[in-house]
């Protein structure tokens, strides 16, 4: 029986997808300006790997893969896996990771929209404790007047680990500026005489903060184009700036300001690309909040106390548990029930 | 000016309004026969009183409304009853319902009818005259409106007139307001007068620049005080009858509260009409506009005599050969109606011929991702992507948890998600479920009931007979004590009484362990249906009566 209503909007899964992987573009062309083309390797190898290992997924799982494949979504946790690890790394590394987070982190648990956990933070994850020297490796800016790796020796690495004679990998890649931050801090240095190191610019990162700008400017095509609202990307953005802000405050001899911890690591894409994935944030307003703010807050604690280079998917993942919890405890009233009203 | 209000959520989808809206309300043709269902309004079917063969009038009725909750079925030309029989009927329950085929003669002869004035009729004789005009809310809820225009205990300080008509495709009220807004406005006046309502505030939506003249025009011809035609933004669905209140009032009216709890009545422009016409010119609801759109040649809004088949209907507007269906209503809320054949009802505002062009298939529903946009538009304010998901799992008590029946299945939801997932089904789904268990377990509790005081009417049979013997017989003792053949000790006596007692209880037991109820256990499953169906029944009478003030 056909029932009502019998129109719909013509929006779908798949264009909202799209519309997000565009938003994506932004930052990506700037990783390429500042850092190569090696991040379009790794973003093609997710990408292969991700679709090939949804239709497998599907297939046995006997569902549907045209319209499952064409939704977009596999295509977007390669990407944000893609960009949350080193882009100069064994090819193996991503595939494994885009594999885990598609088959493990995505499908066992059901598949689209029933995922407890971001996937590309699953893959991230699982990664850094697998294989941590490899997530390590980052590839230091171009124009830092060190040696720059053309586009066929990056891709010789990636796939030979091979380097041009007389390199080491050391030569060309670096800690990221979260890390060089931590490590240098350890070492008695101001945030004063770090933040003058050459790897660092105007906010954070040489190359990184830029990038970091361009996942901004892409996520504010998505609060436009109503893809995602401002709740979560505020609040965390706002929970992030206090919780420095609340350190740099009482010791500013051994925390740095909030802007850094914006325009640093993942923060960015976190705000406008992890957490707002909806699959695995509360549905309720005031549930974004809490867990926005949680993550904003983990995010800051892991990444200057904890041992890892930033805590963005751990503390995506910690807070990916507690939804059903927020969600349950955040229940608006609903109409004509708010009591105290007329 | 008085400042409006909003309502949170709502959808914009194309309004299609302009196609029926080119031309003047045209009156149709007289059909070639009249299949008039005798439940066209909430409450308690009509019941037939004419004969097969027999004869009627223009505004005869052929059905009296049975009990509190109902309202006259009338025959609305004259002509010759043909069939009393069960047929498929406009309804979103797609089953066939009692209706009388009338055989129009063509000469549209009245019965004998005249008006009274409202200002020196007792009220409790202007809800008769509605009643028996089969005044019912034109909105499409039906309800009989002389239960409506009643303020009870409440005190009703708003009376709001909805012409909000936020249903896309649909113009009838809006074409009726164009038309006939002196009638609408003197029916307003009259169902405030039977409210005692302070104020009229009338509202609609600002894409009917055209009504909004008229009315104000009539408004300030008529001179009518504290009545306010307000134009609120279009925004569906507005219409609703709560949505409408929160508009105009501010007043949230929650799900399963009467506005009139709150001071506050609603009655569609349409209803206002049509008791106006009823009261002051004695003429019974035989007619309505109905917006013939969609798949046709001329869209257009008709006058029609209740009872006309659709399919002779929608051919006066030019059908177009590639009509698969037809909807009764809007295409946010309307029925898919099970066939074309069926007779135009009170509650008919609207029949789209539907195409696969402008209605293509759904495309295939994908998983929910929990994007929330069902949440944004909905506006009972509700979580429709978790009552979607208990409803699928069949968690119905969490579904009510999270306020399933506050849902007033607009639509809104399913017509926003990305995922193409029928979300109003579900959710039709899991009331229907809840509804048929609570009638099952109300039907066991009754069958307890029942059996338990059968048990207990039995033992204290049982008990009452045993002490009579044993009084009978302790009367024959005491005659033969009397004559002492046998000398018994009066204990004794008693003893053996007692024992009479006990043994007679005993097997009032034993009997009534062995002898099962027959009327409640063990039922065929048709008297099991019976049952569920009678309760059905006075249940669903018993939700009409107490959701008095249901969307007009």
């Amino acid at each position: 029986m056909w029932s009502s209503p019998f129109i719909s909007t013509p929006s779908s899964v798949s264009q909202i997808m799209l519309r997000v992987l565009l938003a994506l573009i932004p930052g990506i062309a700037l990783y390429m300006w500042y850092f190569g083309p090696a991040i379009l390797v790794s973003i093609t190898l997710a990408s292969i790997t991700a679709l090939a290992t949804e239709a497998a997924m599907l297939k046995l799982r006997n569902r549907p893969i045209k319209p499952f494949l064409s939704d977009n979504s596999a295509l977007l946790t390669a990407w944000l896996l893609a960009l949350s690890i080193p882009p100069l790394a064994p090819w193996w590394l991503i595939v494994v990771g885009t594999a885990f987070a598609i088959s493990v982190s995505k499908h066992l648990y059901g598949g689209l929209g029933n995922n407890p956990f971001n996937p590309a933070m699953v893959g991230y994850a699982v990664l850094i404790i697998s294989f941590p020297v490899y997530m390590t490796h980052w590839l230091t800016p171009n124009a830092l007047g060190h040696i720059e790796l053309s586009f066929t020796e990056q891709v010789r690495y990636i796939f030979n680990g091979v380097l041009p004679a007389g390199l080491t990998l050391d030569a060309v890649t670096m800690a990221t500026p979260l890390d060089t931050l931590k490590t240098q801090l350890h070492l008695s240095l101001s945030p004063e005489q770090i933040r003058n190191m050459p790897i660092f610019g105007y906010l954070a990162g040489k190359g990184s903060e830029m990038i970091a700008i361009g996942f901004a400017v892409g996520g504010i095509y998505l609060l436009f184009a109503r893809i995602i609202t401002w709740h979560l990307p505020v609040a965390f953005l706002a929970s992030l700036f206090a919780t420095s802000g609340i350190f740099y405050l009482a010791d500013p001899g051994h925390y740095v300001a909030p802007l850094f911890h914006w325009f640093s690591g993942a923060a960015m894409l976190a705000a406008f690309f992890i957490i707002t994935d909806p699959v695995t944030s509360p549905t309720t307003i005031k549930g974004k909040f809490i867990f926005a703010a949680g993550v904003g807050v983990l995010t800051y604690l892991i990444r200057v106390f904890g041992g890892f280079p930033d805590g963005v998917a751990f503390a995506t993942l910690l807070l990916n548990i507690c939804v059903p919890l927020i969600d349950a405890w955040t229940q608006p009233k609903v109409f004509g029930k708010k009591g105290g009203g007329k | 000016m008085r400042s409006i209000f909003t309502f949170k959520g709502g959808v914009h989808p194309p309004t299609h309004k302009s196609e029926s809206t080119q031309s003047a309300i045209m009156q149709a043709a007289t059909p070639s026969k009249l299949v008039i269902p005798l439940h066209q309004h909430a409450g308690i079917r009509s019941k037939p009183i004419v004969q097969i063969g027999e004869r009627v009038l223009k505004g005869q009725i052929i059905g009296r409304p049975e009990g509190r909750l109902s309202a006259a079925v009338h025959a609305s030309s004259s002509g010759i009853v043909s069939a009393i029989d069960l047929q498929l009927v406009a309804h979103h329950s797609g089953l066939p319902d009692l209706c009388i085929t009338l055989i129009p003669d063509g000469k549209d002869e009245w019965i004998g009818h005249s008006g009274v004035d409202y200002k020196q009729t007792p009220h409790t004789e202007l809800r008769h005259l509605l009643r028996l005009a089969g005044v019912v809310g034109l909105g499409g809820a039906v309800f009989p409106s002389d239960i409506k225009a009643y303020s009870n205990k409440h005190k009703i300080k708003t009376m709001v007139l909805n012409g909000a008509e936020c249903e896309p495709y649909i113009t009838c009220d809006d074409m009726l307001m164009r038309e006939r807004a002196d009638d609408i406005l003197r029916g307003a006046e009259l169902l405030r007068e039977l409210l005692y309502a302070d104020e009229i505030i009338i509202g609609i939506e600002d894409n009917k620049p055209e009504a909004i003249a008229a009315m104000r025009q009539s408004l300030g011809n008529g001179k009518h005080q504290h009545m306010e035609v307000i134009s609120v933004p279009t925004v569906y669905p507005s219409g609703g009858a709560k949505q409408l209140i929160r508009i105009l009032t501010g007043i949230e009216v929650a799900a399963g509260v009467r506005s009139t709890e709150k001071g506050v009545q609603c009655f569609n422009v349409a209803t206002a009409y049509s008791a106006w016409r009823a009261i002051a010119h004695g003429e019974p609801l035989l007619s309505r506009i109905v917006t013939i759109t969609g798949n046709v040649e001329q869209a257009q809004n008709f006058d029609v005599l209740l009872g006309t088949p659709v399919d002779e209907l929608i051919a006066q507007a030019g059908l177009k050969p590639d009509t698969e269906r037809y909807i009764m209503g809007g295409p946010m809320m309307g029925v898919d109606l099970p066939s074309a054949s069926v007779g135009v009802t009170k509650a008919t505002n609207c029949i789209i011929a539907a195409s696969p062009v402008l209605f293509p298939p759904p495309p295939l529903e994908l998983p929910c991702i929990r994007c929330t946009r069902c949440a944004d538009v909905c506006p009972a304010e509700l979580q429709p992507q978790d009552l979607f998901w208990f409803a699928k799992a069949n968690n119905f008590g969490k579904a009510q948890d999270f306020h399933l029946f506050d849902c007033i299945e607009c639509g809104a939801c399913a017509y926003v998600c990305p995922s193409h997932i029928p979300l109003v089904q579900y959710y039709r789904y899991a009331k229907s479920e809840i509804s048929a268990r609570e009638q099952e377990s109300q039907a066991a509790e009754l069958a307890r009931e029942r059996h338990e005081y059968r048990q207990f009417r039995i033992e204290r049979e049982k008990l009452e007979k045993a002490e009579k013997l044993a009084q009978k017989e302790k009367a024959s003792q005491a005659t033969k004590v009397a004559t002492p053949t046998v000398p018994t000790t009066p204990d004794d006596e008693d003893a053996s009484i007692q024992r009479r007692i006990e043994a007679a209880l005993a097997r009032a037991k034993e009997q009534a362990a062995a002898n099962k109820p027959k009327n409640t256990e063990e039922l065929t499953p048709q008297q099991k249906a019976e049952i569920a169906e009678i309760d059905a029944r006075r249940a669903k009478a018993h939700e009409l009566v107490s959701s008095g003030e249901k969307a007009e």
